[in-house]
């Protein structure tokens, strides 16, 4: 019978939304083979996280909780990981695939000797068989991938699967592993100034690029993204320019997002910056050249001056939110 | 120091990708071949470090004799030894990778192992950590910042809306990110001394693969859209569209 294992990512003693997307598809996951589907939760303090798991439908609960990890170690936990699938005959490991998702999986799938198919977007079930959907190319082109390992293992991208509220009354119990010295050690973690939000975890994006013309002009975009309660992003030009934090960088070299409502600001569209965020739902395009390729794959465009158009954009939408 | 560098052949960033026949990966006619950019940062970063302690940095490949201009590329950036391990063709299974890779890598008594965080034609981002299981050894991913103290290594990673400071010791495998360094222009004198750099070939037996592509395909092709209108007078209707057509706000 199969068994999926929702590996759970939490922050400042919160749940990241990413660990309830793979927790629905999981739940989905175990239905369509005829399983059931279990959560994780690791850390120096997680009992009180438990019934937030149980609105999704999992049946079980299990915790390692251990006080050695406080300080975090991605190889400690991947081993944990590792442990916890043998122990409770797991078949299948899903987590988001997030700065840790995408950093310690690899590493439980070296342990189980799996590979990992890293950065879903979808699944499919075919005869008890599934395949799993991922991009290459940052997103040019799609692959299905099936696996024959012993362990199935993936990530899901953040933002593409739906969160179903299906409440259960899962079991928790709380399991022993031998935790392993930590190799690498978390000491600290900068935080951005002002806790921003990450392009790779929000709904709505505002990106500029050169046609911003200069830093100067950023406020331009952070007071749309304030109004929409959106992330920043940038285009190359602009990280290279020095005028955004590469983090912000949307792209075949930098972040490939999925929001709902992407809006490029003087973004020309280049092969690279498509390949990043074309499959936003949404795509709004404001350039001042008709010509520009980004309006090629944009659902609504205007044609003029960012200078001119964004104030403007802010505030119809503070009106339209003060409704 | 003795540094090694894991360096991957990938399509230019330029590529308007075509289907194989077979259906099941992308066509390799026509492509322009690049060093993977992740892996110049690495490169970059072994360089430095070589230039300012001392010893040497040896470049590792893993494909057929055509991911040769690749290594000399590396090498052109003023690597000193190269290794290319036998593949008929880059394996479709990252563990595949990461296993062959890990045990040539065993044999080279490294104190730092540099990877890109990511190669841009599979997207896997996933070599780097098997491998630094493979070898039980500390492994930081993602780096964007890396200070050295004797044996101890303090790196800042990127990750969502911040960076996360770690500490960890040599020998370690570090994977870069952009914004570790600027990796240097090869010059016309680097690409000539790279042409006289023997590489290595070594064979290892690859293990079967457990991950397979059935079928690679275009992604949904967008419809194209509308051009609402001019300048901020078509503000208003792009804020109604958003509202009430797409229902995005
Ligand atoms: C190896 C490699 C990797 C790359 N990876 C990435 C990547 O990950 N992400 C990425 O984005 N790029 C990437 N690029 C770069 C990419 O090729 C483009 O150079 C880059 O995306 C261009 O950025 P841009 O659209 O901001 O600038 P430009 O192409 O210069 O476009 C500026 C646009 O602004 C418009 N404009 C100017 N003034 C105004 C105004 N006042 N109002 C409205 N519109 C205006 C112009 O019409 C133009 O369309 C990569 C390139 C290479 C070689
Ligand atoms: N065939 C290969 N040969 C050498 N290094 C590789 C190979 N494939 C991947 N790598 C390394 O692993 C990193 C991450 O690749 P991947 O996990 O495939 O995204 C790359 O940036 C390279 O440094």
């Amino acid at each position: 019978m199969s068994h999926i294992l929702i590996v759970y990512e939490i922050r400042d003693q919160k749940i990241k939304k990413v660990s309830f997307e793979a927790t629905s598809a999981g739940v989905d996951l175990a239905n369509q083979l005829g399983g059931t589907a279990s959560a994780l939760l690791i850390g120096s303090a997680v009992k009180d996280l438990a019934p937030e798991a149980g609105k999704y439908g999992v049946e079980k609960v299990f915790l390692i909780e251990d006080g050695g990890l406080e300080k975090f170690s991605p190889d400690v936990m991947a081993s944990a990981i590792a442990q916890v699938a043998e122990q409770v005959g797991a078949t299948h490991i899903l987590m988001g695939a997030t700065a840790l998702g995408k950093d310690v999986l690899p590493r439980t799938a070296f342990l189980l000797n799996s590979p990992l198919v890293q950065d879903i977007i979808g699944y499919q079930v075919n005869d008890g068989k599934v395949t799993y959907l991922r991009p290459m190319l940052a997103g040019k082109l799609h692959t299905e991938v099936s696996l024959s390992s012993a362990y199935h293992l993936a990530t899901l991208r953040p933002n593409v699967f739906p969160v179903k509220e299906s409440p259960s009354s899962p079991e928790v119990s709380t399991l022993q592993v031998e935790l392993p010295a930590p190799k690498a050690v978390v000491e600290e973690i900068l935080a951005e100034a002002g806790g921003k939000l990450d392009v790779t975890e929000a709904d709505i994006i505002v990106s500029g690029g050169r046609g911003m013309k200069g830093p100067e002009n950023w406020y331009l975009i952070e007071n749309l993204a304030e109004v929409l309660g959106a992330a920043t992003g940038a285009s190359r030009a602009a990280v290279d320019a020095g005028w955004r934090d590469h983090a912000e960088q949307v792209g075949q070299t930098g972040k490939t997002v999925s929001p709902s409502l992407y809006i490029a600001c003087g973004i020309s569209g280049a092969i690279q910056h498509l390949a990043g965020m074309s499959s936003s739902k949404y795509i709004v395009a404001i350039n001042k050249d008709p010509e520009a390729p980004i309006f090629k794959v944009a659902d609504y465009g205007i044609v003029g001056d960012v200078m001119e158009v964004l104030p403007k954009l802010t505030e119809e939408i503070k009106k339209l939110k003060s409704e | 120091m003795n540094i090694a560098v894991c360096v991957k052949q990938v399509p230019d960033t330029e590529t308007r990708p075509k289907i194989d026949p077979s259906g099941k990966k992308m066509s390799e006619e026509g492509v322009k071949w690049i060093l993977n950019p992740y892996d110049e940062f690495a490169v970059e970063e072994a360089l430095q470090l070589v230039e300012k302690n001392g010893g040497e940095v040896t470049v590792i490949s893993l494909g057929p004799a055509a991911v040769e201009p690749t290594i000399r590329a590396a090498l052109a950036m003023g690597a000193q030894k190269a290794i290319r391990i036998e593949a008929e063709e880059n394996p479709a299974d990252p563990l595949v990778t990461a296993k062959a890779l890990a045990e040539v890598l065993k044999q080279g008594n490294y104190d730092l192992i540099f990877f890109g965080k990511q190669a841009i034609d599979d997207d896997y981002a996933q070599v780097p950590q098997m491998v630094a299981t493979a070898l039980d050894l500390p492994c930081a991913t993602v780096v964007v910042k890396l200070d050295i103290e004797g044996e101890k290594l303090t790196v800042e990673r990127e990750i969502e809306g911040g960076k996360e400071k770690l500490s960890l010791s040599m020998p370690a495998v570090i994977s870069a990110q952009k914004g570790l360094n600027e990796p240097r222009y090869r010059s016309l004198k680097g690409i000539m001394k790279a042409k006289k750099i023997p590489i290595e070939t070594v064979q290892v037996e690859l293990a079967s693969g457990q991950l397979e592509i059935e079928k690679v395909k275009f992604p949904p092709e967008k419809q194209p859209g509308k051009i609402v209108g001019k300048g901020a007078d078509a503000v208003p209707e792009l804020v109604r569209l958003l509202h009430e057509e797409a229902k995005v706000i």
